[in-house]
């Protein structure tokens, strides 16, 4: 290997920081800290490499790592980059990262939480880069631990009715991805003589299989598959109805856990799905289209509405991302190259503006240690600093043109209009209500008089900033540049559009 | 004299032997009575042994053993008994019932 | 700035070198990023610099005031109608989504350039010099608040938006400034609510509301951005223009294009607060004076019917119908409100939704110009009111009841007569501004009623007619109210004349007022306008006249009565194919000097009539107005309350939408979760189940055996008497069984 193996770097360095930080006695609080923020710095600092450096856009998988790990079972160690994952990956690194710095304050047994964490990172970052599907299913079921028990141990007082809801439900998911897995795994032995879980390898005997008609149980084989992982995906997302996992664990978790979960753990639902689910039946995701479409529509909506009625402002918040989740659904079934391209840059964006969020109510929280909305008031006049930053990632939350998330959702919109005009008129007023639910919630938190009880509050801190401030400026500056990060991801995504256009058919 | 009548002292011998153990209410005695059995055991051996010329000396040789067995199996018993007594304060078998469930 | 794909040329003249070279790009460039610079400036060191940094945005918006103004003298010693730049046509445009222009997508060819023609520089020119005088004036209104700095940085910010919004050449760019538009105008609304000191909820909630109810057209609007787009893959104004022409050519006008049209007019309809989404205007005024002058009066209303001019074009004739009697209904709708109301800023704000209800059916009648004109001249003397109603607010310790006012006249003599220019201007008094701009609605309104013939097409023309003459009488009736009589309160005795930095920009308004409807100073280029038409009309033409006669008449007349309305505004009259161009111009000419002459004499007398109402009524007192009110009773009563528009949303909108998120959350809680606890308590009984089977059958068998094994051992142990000597006699018995089973071969 000519260059250094970046993506394997990218991946298992946080996993080195775990094991230095198993090795640190309990008591070297600080130097456990650090070295979280070392490991997911550097593994930071390799994907912004990637990022400007060696990766290019026009190229497809590129950055390949590939050596056999249990050959009996032809199963590779095999890594690789793409415009889909790249822009996700970064979005993944600079989450933990930032996680790591909104963990500072974590008391209880804080060895162990940040060994999570990194651990969690490993998965995460392992996920999108990994390109044979059992080395994708091994990454998926890593992250599902730490994350069960970073809810269920530094949760809030519903902490484990929250981590075994949210535990359960994944791993329902992970189930029937198991599933589909093995089933795709022994199909293509029936096409290639020996069985493979490269991912692409299968995408190109995608159209072998599309070819066979017979069935089971009165489908056939890609439809099965479609939707077996598509469920275990939607969950993930989550997709209207498997959502009401989120809540609860937005509601539990503490605030770099929401932020981690909000950020990125739900975009790998959406990054399986363009990844695995429909290229691997493309002539099921051309037939369930529509659907999913609906599914989409139905999430901004009903998202939109129960947010505006939730009284937690986590639960606000928690809402809204099943709202914005929505739109990348409706953006992929539309497959347009603009309703495609928005939808994946709504996984970035949303990302971005969600952390933000919860951030946000994570500053709030530490200092009024309550989360009900009707109980605040005139926090703007403690908090001046904190109400600019606040606003920022309000106004970012909903779409505000000139803001990231914007471009992604107007970019759904277009593309998905030209195909489903219908659902998206629907869809826009989920974008009224989440400007309404959002400024309301700001109002009710920041403006009129400051009670008695939150006189001696204080502005953010610099730690606080350090973590906001980051995702501010992306949120502005992909408003005002979004070729940063579509240029990356244009070609992949036109490859893809392609490749599942050619089963829409007539 | 025919073999049986040797057999039949034997049979009376290992009967008293067989009673003494069975019934007589001082361990010294119940040892005794096993002494009678081993005897009656002897008598049949060398009995048959001269009944039976093929077999060499085999049951006197066996009866010699038991005796040396015996003498044993007496110190070995006395010195239980002993100890009995010492740790029961009795050496009657119906008091010495520890080893009942 | 990266090289833009050569596209068609949009006119034969943009090519003839009817610019002002590659150069201004440069300079027009800098016109919205000067306040860009400041408002960045302003947010990261505002506090620290000396005066909070006031003079920071203030002097950059002179700045490029400056540049605008100089543009715009540029643009107008050229007076050519077909002036134009492109700057995607020069080479300069903005790959904003991608920049590999090789994919095929039509997004990937999106591209954002600057457009800048004669609307463009006029408006350009207006929203920096107002936006200039409003900072100005915001240095002596705002002084001593506690936000001083955030104000100023809100403002730049909402300044560079507009700036940016006249100079988009294309739909997208439009609507992220318009959005940004309506962040800033939610802030500055919302400044109060904000203050240190004494938070102002009220303030909040209108922030609230005016966001929200714009935000209902802003979505529409990009539903009829996403229409167009579908359609024709692209969202460049020229580039609507020139597919839309051709569509219409080929199939005439298509519903789709009615319900795309529609939806974008919706968008103009939330900001420029008309029916019905007009319910957030009044309530802006809760916001700084400074702002309600400049935002919710010159420049931000203003964008919807910029847009609304912008988007003729591509209007089909229902859609323009709609347009009309909108804008008609909003006209005579909101002048009467402002009869009853006695907050001074709210009566100004009724009168701005009335006037721009004036914009948007002129520009629905056909009257683009007109329409565009009015809001020039509006936009001059509704600041110099608003800035003269916050003079008096001011000089009247922030009172705002008309009611505690009266005789100020005498102790604020420069506010008084600045204000009345301009409500004579407003009233449509001849030889002031307001007079040229809405003569030439009215005249175009009847215009487009004398060529069609059909009575829905006069009813905006009737309106307009009947809501001038409203408009004069309730402005002077706040005249006579605030200015006239004795005072009425301390608060007026105690009166007195503000300082210079907001007379001044009082006295340039007023001037512009008087001046800039017939634009004397223009003389000198009467050889251009002929010195028959205002400046304005001379130069900004309605664009359908020319552009559509070539392609899209024949086509559409074939198509039937749809097409037909449009020829009919373009070649004037109805007859048809059988006329020659030149005739129909010269009839159409015909019908529009009667129209002009008709509706001049019509407006000169309503306004009459409605100033001498006024004056019957609040300055000679021959009628009691409260008599006046107590007799009309129950539709005073509906007037005074706004016809209840504000109570009939809460009941309806904001109600509905409250219970219905309340119903979906609960089908949220009990439903979609209720069926996944559903499924958990299900799994978790059959796990009891199989628990419960696990526990008896399975573990009871294996528990069974080592029982009864137990049991068998608990009746054997019976035997084991510790006593040796009976063990001695089990032990031969045993043998004597075992002997008697060998020896009589029992088995």
């Amino acid at each position: 290997m000519d260059s250094l193996p970046y993506l394997s770097l990218i991946t298992f360095l946080p996993l080195l920081g775990m094991a230095v930080i198993l090795a640190l006695p309990k008591s070297q609080e600080n130097a456990i800290r650090w070295t979280a923020a070392l490991f997911s710095g550097l593994s930071l600092l390799f994907a912004t490499v990637v990022y400007f450096g060696p990766f290019d856009a026009t190229a497809g998988v590129q950055l390949v790592e590939r050596f056999d790990w249990i050959p009996a079972f032809n199963i590779q160690y095999f890594m690789g980059v793409d415009g889909l994952s790249l822009p996700l990956v970064f979005l993944s690194a600079l989450i933990h990262f930032i996680a790591v710095f909104a963990s500072w304050n974590i008391k209880k047994s804080m060895k162990g939480y940040f060994a999570l964490l990194l651990l969690l990172e490993v998965g995460v970052n392992g996920v999108f880069l990994a390109l044979d599907f059992f080395l994708f299913y091994v990454f998926w079921e890593i992250m599902l631990l730490p994350m069960y028990f970073l809810i269920g141990i530094w949760g809030g007082p519903r902490r484990e009715y929250a981590a075994i809801k949210f535990f359960l439900y994944t791993l329902a998911g992970s189930v029937l991805m198991l599933v589909a897995l093995v089933a795709i795994y022994l199909k293509s032995g029936g096409i290639a003589g020996e069985p493979t879980f490269d991912l692409l390898t299968l995408k190109s005997m995608a159209s072998t299989w599309v070819q066979d008609q017979s069935t089971f149980l009165g489908m056939k084989f890609t439809t099965w598959i479609f939707w077996f992982l598509f469920v275990g995906f939607a969950i993930k997302i989550p997709v209207f109805p498997f959502h009401t996992w989120l809540p609860d664990a937005h509601v539990e978790a503490p605030t770099p856990i929401s932020v981690i979960l909000a950020g990125i753990l739900l975009k790998l639902g959406a990054y399986g799905m363009l990844r695995i689910n429909f290229p691997l039946a493309p002539d099921a995701f051309a037939d369930a289209r529509y659907f999913l479409a609906v599914l989409g529509t139905v999430s901004i909506v009903y998202g939109a509405y129960v947010a505006m009625a939730q009284t937690d402002f986590k639960r606000v918040v928690a809402y809204s991302s099943v709202s914005h989740m929505g739109y990348f659904l409706l953006g992929a079934a539309s497959l347009t190259f603009a309703g495609l391209n928005g939808a994946t840059f709504q996984l970035f964006t949303h990302g971005t503006s969600s952390a933000m969020l919860f951030l946000i109510v994570g500053v709030v929280y530490d200092r009024a240690h309550h989360r009900d909305l009707n109980d605040f008031g005139g926090l703007a006049q403690r908090m001046p600093f904190f109400l600019g930053v606040a606003t920022i990632g309000i106004f970012a939350g909903l779409g505000l043109p000139g803001m990231s998330g914007f471009i992604s959702e107007a970019m759904t919109l277009l593309g998905a209009y030209e195909v489903y005009p219908v659902l998206v008129i629907i869809s826009t007023l989920g974008i009224l209500m989440t400007a309404a639910f959002l400024l309301y919630a700001l109002q009710r938190v920041f403006l009129g008089s400051l009670p008695k009880k939150y006189e001696n509050f204080t502005d953010m801190d610099r730690r606080e900033a350090f973590c906001l401030v980051p995702f501010a400026a992306l949120c502005i500056l992909l408003g005002i540049v979004p070729t940063l990060v579509l240029d990356k991801m244009a070609h992949a995504i036109q490859l893809l559009s392609e490749e599942l256009s050619a089963y829409t058919g007539g | 004299m025919p073999l049986e009548a040797y057999l039949a002292v034997a049979a009376v011998l290992f009967v008293i032997g067989l009673t003494m153990v069975a019934s007589r209410r001082n361990l010294v005695y119940v040892l005794m009575g096993l002494e009678l059995i081993l005897n009656a055991a002897n008598l049949n051996l060398v009995a048959f042994n001269r009944f039976h010329p093929e077999s060499h000396v085999d049951g006197q040789m066996t009866a010699l053993f038991v005796i040396i067995l015996a003498a044993a199996e007496a110190a070995i018993a006395l010195a239980i008994v002993l100890n009995a007594y010492s740790h029961f304060e009795t050496i009657r078998p119906d008091d010495i019932d520890t080893m009942k469930d | 700035m990266l090289p833009a794909p050569p596209i068609e040329s949009l006119t034969a003249a943009a090519a003839e070198g009817a610019t002002l070279g590659n150069s201004a790009y440069a300079f027009l460039l800098a016109v919205p990023l000067l306040p860009l610079v400041g408002w960045l400036l302003q947010v990261f060191f505002g506090r620290k610099l000396p005066r909070q940094g006031d003079w920071l945005p203030t002097s950059g918006m002179a700045l490029s005031a400056l540049i605008a103004v100089v543009m715009f003298i540029r643009v107008l010693f050229q007076w050519n109608p077909d002036f134009l730049m492109s700057s995607a046509e020069d080479g300069f445009a903005w790959r904003f989504f991608f920049s590999d222009g090789s994919i095929p997508a039509p997004i990937a060819q999106f591209t954002a350039g600057i457009l800048y023609d004669n609307l463009s520089a006029f408006l350009l020119a207006m929203v920096a010099l107002v936006s200039f005088l409003v900072h100005l004036f915001s240095v002596g209104y705002m002084q001593g608040d506690s936000r001083y700095n955030i104000f100023f940085s809100n403002l730049s910010l909402f300044t560079f938006a507009m700036l940016g919004l006249v100079l988009s050449d294309n739909m997208v760019f439009f609507f992220v400034f318009w959005e940004i538009m309506g962040l800033c105008s939610y802030l500055l609304i919302g400044h109060l609510a904000q203050d240190r000191k004494q938070p102002k909820m009220s303030a909040a909630w209108a922030s609230l509301k005016a966001f929200m109810t714009t935000r209902i057209g802003d979505v529409c609007l990009f539903v009829g951005m996403a229409v167009f787009w579908a359609k024709f893959d692209t969202l460049s104004f020229h580039g609507l223009y020139t597919a839309t022409a051709d569509h219409v050519a080929a199939n005439g006008w298509e519903g789709w294009m009615t319900f795309g049209a529609i939806m974008m007019f919706l968008g103009a309809v939330g900001k420029s607060a008309q029916f019905p989404l007009h319910v957030w205007l009044p309530d802006a005024m809760e916001g700084p004076t400074p702002v309600s002058a400049m935002i919710h009066a010159a420049t931000m209303v203003a964008a919807g019917v910029y847009l609304t001019g912008r988007i003729y074009l591509l209007c089909s004739p229902e859609a323009q119908l709609v347009i009309a009697c909108v804008g008609a209904f909003t006209a005579i709708f909101a002048a009467t409100i402002g009869i009853t109301g006695f907050d001074i800023k709210k009566v100004l704000a009724y009168s701005t939704i009335s006037q721009l209800g004036y914009m948007i059916a002129a520009i629905g009648v056909g009257g683009v110009s007109a329409g565009l004109f009015h809001v020039i001249t509006h936009a001059i003397f509704k600041a110099c009111l608003f800035l003269g109603s916050g003079s008096v607010i001011h000089g009247c310790h922030h009172e705002q009841d008309m009611r505690e006012m009266g005789g100020l006249r005498k102790k604020m003599p420069i506010t008084y007569i600045t204000m009345l220019v301009s409500t004579l201007a407003i009233s449509g008094v001849p030889l002031f501004a307001g007079f040229y701009s809405k003569d030439a609605i009215l005249a175009k309104a009847l215009e487009k009623s004398m060529v069609t013939q059909e009575w829905i097409w006069a009813m905006p023309f009737y309106l307009l007619v009947v809501a001038a003459a409203v408009t004069a009488f309730y402005m002077f009736r706040l005249i006579f109210m605030t200015f006239h009589g004795e005072p009425r309160s301390d608060h007026a005795h105690h009166a007195h004349e503000s300082p210079w930095t907001m007379t001044v920009p009082l006295m340039v308004l007023g001037f512009f007022a008087v001046f800039g409807g017939k634009f004397w100073i223009t003389d000198p280029l009467h050889a251009v306008s002929g010195g028959r038409t205002p400046w304005f009309m001379a130069l900004v033409h309605d664009p359908d006249l020319e552009r559509w006669e070539s392609s899209a008449i024949e086509q559409a007349h074939g198509y039937g009565g749809h097409g037909a309305l449009l020829s009919h505004a373009a070649d004037g009259h109805g007859s048809g194919e059988g006329h020659g161009a030149a005739a129909g111009h010269d009839e159409h000419h015909d019908v529009a000097h009667t129209a002009h002459v008709r509706a001049m004499i019509t407006s000169i007398i309503v306004a009459t009539l409605g100033i001498l109402t006024a004056c019957l009524f609040y300055l000679f007192g021959v009628f009691n107005p409260k008599k006046v009110a107590a007799a009309l009773g129950g539709l005073y009563r509906l007037v005074f309350n706004k016809y209840f528009f504000d109570e009939l949303y809460h009941a309806t909108v904001i109600r509905g939408t409250v219970v219905f998120s309340g119903f979906l959350s609960w089908v949220d809680q009990n439903i979609v979760d209720g069926t996944v606890l559903l499924v958990g308590r299900t799994m978790k009984r059959l796990a009891g189940f199989s628990g419960a089977a696990d526990k008896y059958v399975v573990d009871g068998a294996v528990n069974w055996v080592g029982e009864s094994t137990q049991a068998a051992g608990q009746a054997v142990r019976r035997i084991q008497t510790g006593r040796i000597q009976q063990y001695a006699y089990f032990t031969f018995a045993g043998a004597v069984l075992l002997a008697a089973v060998v020896l009589l071969d029992l088995f």
